[in-house]
């Protein structure tokens, strides 16, 4: 039987001489009908644009295809290669026999047009439909995705919709007109990880429903174990490896491989969880940072002649305490107060109620020197027209010293302390990769001698294999400098390697609280139940997820609206966990 | 629509601002209004004679007492009375209206008509021949000064196909609408010109822009053909900067266009301001100042009602 799709030896070049800016050399594979691909690799390994190449969207970024096929089974029987295929033919193709959805929904779908307009264009392109017929269609492949109340969401548009509402729509509109194969590029990087799950299994559930054979293109090698039948592993624009799943993940032949498999943190259910610091009685009497009762909540704006509806309660009542030399790792998904806790930490949003004190005594401020804080894209946290001397110096300027001697021998000994050479003193931050600009911000958050470190989604942004090597460097900085960590991140995996204690947020409100081992290997407020069993991970590969259509609860209160008083349970002597109604 | 309410509101305070700073303005321009009327005769006249005149038109009062009089007036409906037409401000203006009213419609016409097919041309088409001859083609445009133009067209109609333009006494739409358009579809284009160098340029960008955006590449992947991509998906998110640079270009020619109307002729509010202001007519001035004031808000309250009506992620008057 032939496959679905077949490509051979794939070149792909971008820019005016494709030949010398080859970004796939060579790629070979086969597809059979209601298989899933999957293909892994780390950021510029080549994988989207291989994906890219097949409904040659690449071509539109600049991209051109050296040589090699793209052979399709069409309907029929009949074979093209879309490799050399012209315009229009392809885009007959697009859409209704290869679908694609990718990676930022929030960017994906047209911000002017409703969701049901994007939807019924589909049916319009391929099948002919118009007015009645193709809302009800709309409706139909909304119903699919499992959107509630579909009807009435075909109005919205993209912008009243949440990200994972948004990745079914797109998923709605890929699968509009049934294509035989579906491209996901990287579909659930941007969402939170409960709602990856969701989207997870919606995906596995219409494949089932379908029949349709997919490629699925992700560098986190634990969601593609609940999914994939084949992987392909790319680096540096080459498949190093390709096999059945279980081939390739348990029976890892090519280095690369290992590698990846190695570096990626696995989630282990608390088991890796760090033991090198015990909490001990005698030192809680003098937590690095204490936060007592901190509450943020901004105040919705009313009209002229309309009162405000009420305030946002982003942080509601949090306490807590940390002490040096301990990580307290903030987990919470997309608008749970994470950012906004760490913020009031620093001194750059104002609480409303409550607050904190750092072991100097002082009520922390945005100019308290001991309170630093590394961000999460190194990209856009660097000034690109400062040199790295001024980057660093900068911290000290603010906190009012002055750049002398001694100054620069402490930046030389730092940038040496974080692994970057001496001599970069003098370039610019564009001549740094990612993981050199997070050790950079490293280096600038640790200038002024600081006792806490803010540490907000600080390797997200960074690749498996860099992002192992960084958090290896934040673990021996703390050893080193005595230095306590507010780690906020919303990866169960890296935060199980980092934290000595866990906060889980939900809601602006800490629903649960304790050591490491024992929040994750012993969850006990249902949502915290609910992040845990929706990580990705080898061990639970055959595990499926039920799927919930459930929205976050909104956080708007009306005026004067003060929530009821927590009550606590107690399951362990450092682990407590919000009671439920 | 608390957001209109709310804009409305500020329209009185900004009329307030421009009147005094307009008052005061005019009267620190050197020389006095009696000179600029009478001319030479102004010598003849005796120190008495000019004190009656100056009181005759209040002049001889404190700046803050002679503002106070016209604020009154103002509230009454009442410009004051222009020294040289000898007629109501408000009437004068309203007569020339019209005319500047056509002209701007028509000009931004000319401009849009152009301007947006050859930007969105150009950004299709980035960097090729074509694109390239767009962009220096739009180049020469917004660095032409208008007069230029404006006599380059009137030489090349004239010379070339021996067309004058019709000239003589102006003809308003209504009266004689064939007429009309032949004496003004050249000052149109001699504006539009500019107007459209500038439209090409910052649509051909918008369209740059928007043409890498990801929901592009999702229309593409849906199997849009390349036109519906362009023009239904791409464009009207495109839109905002040109409406933005079509407001602010209309309300500069609602404030009338000094060196076109002089070319062709024309009686619009831009000669009618000149005028004023060289016979010291303050009066006409003040009037003309708060007029072109009021157009360019009610301009931009039209913007911003048109960036609603493109983008529903602006929702205008709601909090956030």
């Amino acid at each position: 039987m032939t496959p679905l799709l077949s490509v051979s030896n794939l070149r792909v070049g971008f820019g005016r001489n494709p030949l010398e800016n080859e970004v796939v050399r060579g790629v070979s594979f086969e597809l059979a009908a209601g298989e899933t691909l999957a293909i892994v690799g780390e950021s510029g390994s080549g994988k989207s644009v291989t994906a890219l190449s097949i409904n040659r969207l690449v071509d539109f970024g600049g991209g051109k295809i050296i040589s090699g096929t793209v052979n399709l089974a069409r309907t029929g029987n009949s074979i093209l290669d879309l490799a050399k295929a012209d315009e229009p033919v392809l885009e007959k193709i697009r859409g209704s026999e290869i679908g694609m959805i990718f990676q930022e929904p929030m960017t994906s779908l047209n911000p002017v047009l409703t969701i049901g307009t994007q939807i019924e264009e589909s049916f319009r392109l391929h099948r002919g439909l118009t007015g009645k017929q193709a809302t009800a269609a709309a409706k139909d492949a909304l119903d699919r995705v499992r959107i509630p109340d579909a009807a009435r969401r075909l109005k919205y548009t993209p912008n009243q919709l949440s990200g994972g509402m948004l990745q079914r729509v797109m998923i709605a509109t890929a699968l509009a007109c049934n294509p035989r194969l579906l491209i996901a590029d990287e579909p659930t990087t941007a969402l939170d990880v409960t709602v990856q799950a969701q989207i997870m299994a919606l995906l596995a559930q219409l494949k089932r429903e379908t029949g349709m054979a997919m490629i699925f293109i992700t560098h986190d090698i634990g969601l593609v174990a609940g999914i994939a039948d084949k992987v392909m592993v790319m680096q540096a624009g080459e498949a190093v490896e390709q096999g059945g799943l279980g081939d390739v993940l348990d029976r890892p032949q090519h280095p690369y491989t290992r590698h990846l498999l190695g570096a990626v943190p696995h989630f282990e259910s608390g088991r890796a969880a760090r033991s090198d610091y015990v909490r001990d009685q005698l030192e809680m009497a003098s937590p690095a940072l204490r936060v007592d009762g901190l509450t943020v909540r901004f105040k919705v704006a009313g009209g002229v002649f309309r009162r405000s509806p009420g305030s946002v309660h982003a942080v509601e009542n949090i306490d807590f305490d940390l002490m040096p030399r301990e990580t307290l790792a903030i987990v919470g998904e997309s608008g749970s107060g994470k950012s906004t806790t760490a913020r009031a930490i620093l001194g750059l949003v104002h609480p409303t109620r409550g607050g904190f004190a750092t072991h100097t005594g002082r009520i922390a401020d945005a100019t308290d020197p001991s309170v630093q804080m590394v961000f999460q894209n190194p990209y856009a946290s660097l000034n690109p027209r400062l040199r790295v001397d001024s980057i660093l110096a900068e911290p000290v300027i603010a906190a009012g010293g002055r750049v002398n001697g001694e100054t620069r021998a402490r930046m030389a000994a730092l940038l040496k302390r974080v692994g970057l050479p001496e001599n970069c003193l003098e370039r610019y931050p564009h001549q740094f990769s990612g993981g050199q600009r997070q050790r950079l911000c490293i280096a600038r958050a640790l200038m002024l001698n600081p006792s806490i470190v803010v540490l907000d989604e600080a390797v997200s942004a960074l690749d498996v294999s860099v992002q192992a090597k960084v958090l290896e460097l934040l673990v021996d900085l703390q050893r080193e400098y005595g230095l306590a960590y507010l780690f906020v991140s919303h990866d169960m995996a890296v935060v199980e390697r980092i934290a000595h204690r866990i906060a889980v947020l939900y809601a602006g409100e800490i629903v649960e609280i304790g050591d490491a081992a024992s929040v994750l290997s012993n969850p006990q407020h249902s949502y915290t139940k609910r992040l845990i069993s929706a990580v990705p991970s080898i061990d639970r590969r055959n595990q499926h997820f039920e799927l919930d259509t459930r929205q976050v609860p909104s956080l708007v209160r009306p005026p004067g609206f003060e929530p009821p008083v927590a009550q606590w349970r107690s399951f362990g002597p450092d682990h407590r966990a919000r009671a439920e109604v | 629509m608390s957001y209109l309410t709310r804009r409305l509101s500020t329209f009185p305070l900004v009329m307030l601002g421009v009147s005094i700073l307009v008052f005061v303005a005019i009267r620190m321009v050197p020389g006095d209004a009696i000179t600029a009327m009478l001319g030479t005769e102004a010598g003849l006249l005796t120190p008495a004679q000019r004190e009656a005149l100056a009181n005759y038109f209040g002049i001889d009062q404190p700046i803050a007492v002679q503002y106070w009089h016209w604020l009154l007036g103002v509230f009454r409906g009442d410009l004051g009375i222009s020294v040289t037409y000898g007629k109501p401000v408000l009437g004068v203006i309203l007569e020339r209206f019209p005319l500047t009213l056509q002209l701007a419609l028509m000009s931004m016409c000319v401009a849009l008509l152009v301007g947006l097919p050859a930007g969105v041309f150009a950004a299709t088409r980035n960097e090729k021949m074509s694109d390239l001859a767009v962009r220096i083609f739009a180049m020469i445009g917004q660095s032409t000064p208008n007069f230029v133009v404006g006599l380059l067209i009137i030489y090349a109609l004239s010379a070339g196909f021996g067309i004058l333009p019709t000239m003589g006494e102006f003809t308003p739409l209504l009266v004689d609408p064939l007429r009309n358009l032949g004496q003004m579809i050249l000052p149109a284009v001699t504006l539009g010109f500019a107007f459209a160098a500038s439209v090409t340029r910052i649509s051909r960008s918008a369209m740059l822009d928007v043409l890498s955006d990801d929901y592009v590449r999702t229309a593409r992947s849906k199997g849009v053909p390349k036109r519906s991509v362009i023009w239904r998906h791409a464009l009207p998110n495109a839109l905002i900067p040109v409406v933005t640079l079509s407001g602010v270009e209309f309300g500069y020619l609602l404030g009338g266009a000094v060196l076109v109307e002089q070319i062709y002729a024309l009686p619009g509010l831009g000669r009618l301001v000149l005028d004023a202001i060289l016979q010291r007519d303050y009066a006409l001035v003040q009037g003309c100042v708060l007029f072109i004031a009021f157009n360019f808000m009610v301009v931009n309250l039209i913007v911003d009602l048109v960036y609603v009506a493109l983008d529903p992620r602006i929702r205008l008057g709601e909090g956030g």
